[in-house]
C-alpha cells in the first residue's frame, strides 16, 4: 500500500484526538495534581478523552505499518500535516486567538514538514 | 500577563512531551527493524507488541500522552503543537545518527525552517485565553 495512504489516516485521526483532547482538557482546568494515578482516571473517566485515545490507537496502528515501508525521518514529519489543520480548528473551534506569530511559525513548520518529503 | 510560574510549568512540560515522543518513536522504530515483523493482520500487531524496544517505545509514548495531556489543561492546542513540533527534528537527527537513514539538503532545510517554526511560537504567550 501507498505510504501516502498510512499517512492520511494518521492526519485524520491526529487532528481528531487532539481537538478532543484539547477542548475537554481545558473543561477540566489547569492540572496540579500530576500524579500517573489521577491523569489515568481522568483520561478514562471522560467520554471525549476515551475518544480521543481510540484515535489516537489508529493513528499508532497506522503509524506502525508506516514505519515498515517508510524511513523514521519520512514518517514522522509526514504525519505532521495534521499541524496546519489542528491549528486552523484550535481558532474555528476552541476559539484560540492565534496570532500572526504563531501563524507565521506554525507556516514555517508546515513548510519545512513539506521539504521533508524530499 | 501570565505568571512566571505558568511559563516556566509550560516549558519543563513542554520538554517532558519531546523527550518522551522522540525516545519513544526511535525505541520503536529500532523494534520495527529489528525483529518485529507487522504485516498488518491482528495477529502480528499482537505479536508486534512483545518486541522489547516496541514495549518500551510504547510506554514512554504512554508518558507522552499523558505528559502531553496535562500540558492541554492550560496551554493553547495552536501553541503546544508547533513547539513540540522541535520533536520532528530531534527524531530525524537520531534516524540519521542510530538508524543510518540518508537525509538529504532539502530535509535538512526543512528541518531549520521547522526550528524557526517553533521558536517563533515559543515565543508567543502558551495560554491565551483569559
Amino acid at each position: 500500500m501507498s505510504p501516502w495512504i498510512y499517512v492520511a489516516i494518521i492526519v485524520v485521526s491526529t487532528v481528531a484526538s487532539d481537538v478532543l483532547q484539547s477542548w475537554e482538557m481545558k473543561r477540566q482546568g489547569e492540572v496540579m495534581d500530576f500524579g500517573i494515578g489521577r491523569l489515568l482516571r481522568t483520561l478514562l473517566s471522560k467520554a471525549p478523552l476515551i475518544a480521543s485515545v481510540v484515535f489516537l490507537a489508529i493513528s499508532f496502528y497506522a503509524f506502525l505499518a508506516l514505519l515498515q515501508v517508510a524511513d523514521l525521518s519520512f514518517a514522522v514529519p509526514a504525519t505532521a500535516l495534521s499541524l496546519v489543520a489542528e491549528t486552523v480548528l484550535a481558532r474555528i473551534l476552541l476559539k484560540e486567538k492565534v496570532t500572526a506569530a504563531r501563524w507565521a511559525g506554525t507556516a514555517l513548520v508546515a513548510i519545512g514538514v513539506y521539504l521533508l518529503a524530499f | 500577563m501570565l505568571s512566571k510560574r505558568l511559563v516556566r510549568k509550560t516549558r519543563w512540560f513542554a520538554a517532558i512531551v519531546v523527550a518522551t515522543n522522540v525516545l519513544g518513536n526511535f525505541a520503536l522504530s529500532w523494534g520495527m527493524k529489528h525483529g518485529a515483523a507487522f504485516d498488518g493482520s491482528p495477529l502480528s500487531f499482537v505479536l508486534v507488541v512483545f518486541n522489547p524496544w516496541v514495549l518500551v517505545g510504547i510506554a514512554l509514548l504512554a508518558g507522552w500522552v499523558l505528559s502531553r495531556m496535562a500540558l492541554l489543561s492550560w496551554a493553547d492546542l495552536s501553541y503546544v503543537i508547533p513547539v513540540t513540533s522541535i520533536g520532528f527534528v530531534l527524531n530525524a537527527i537520531m534516524g540519521a545518527l542510530f538508524l543510518q537513514e540518508t537525509i538529504s539538503p532539502l530535509r535538512w532545510l526543512g528541518t531549520f525552517c521547522i526550528v524557526g517554526g517553533t521558536v517563533l511560537v515559543g515565543l508567543t504567550a502558551p495560554k491565551t485565553e483569559p
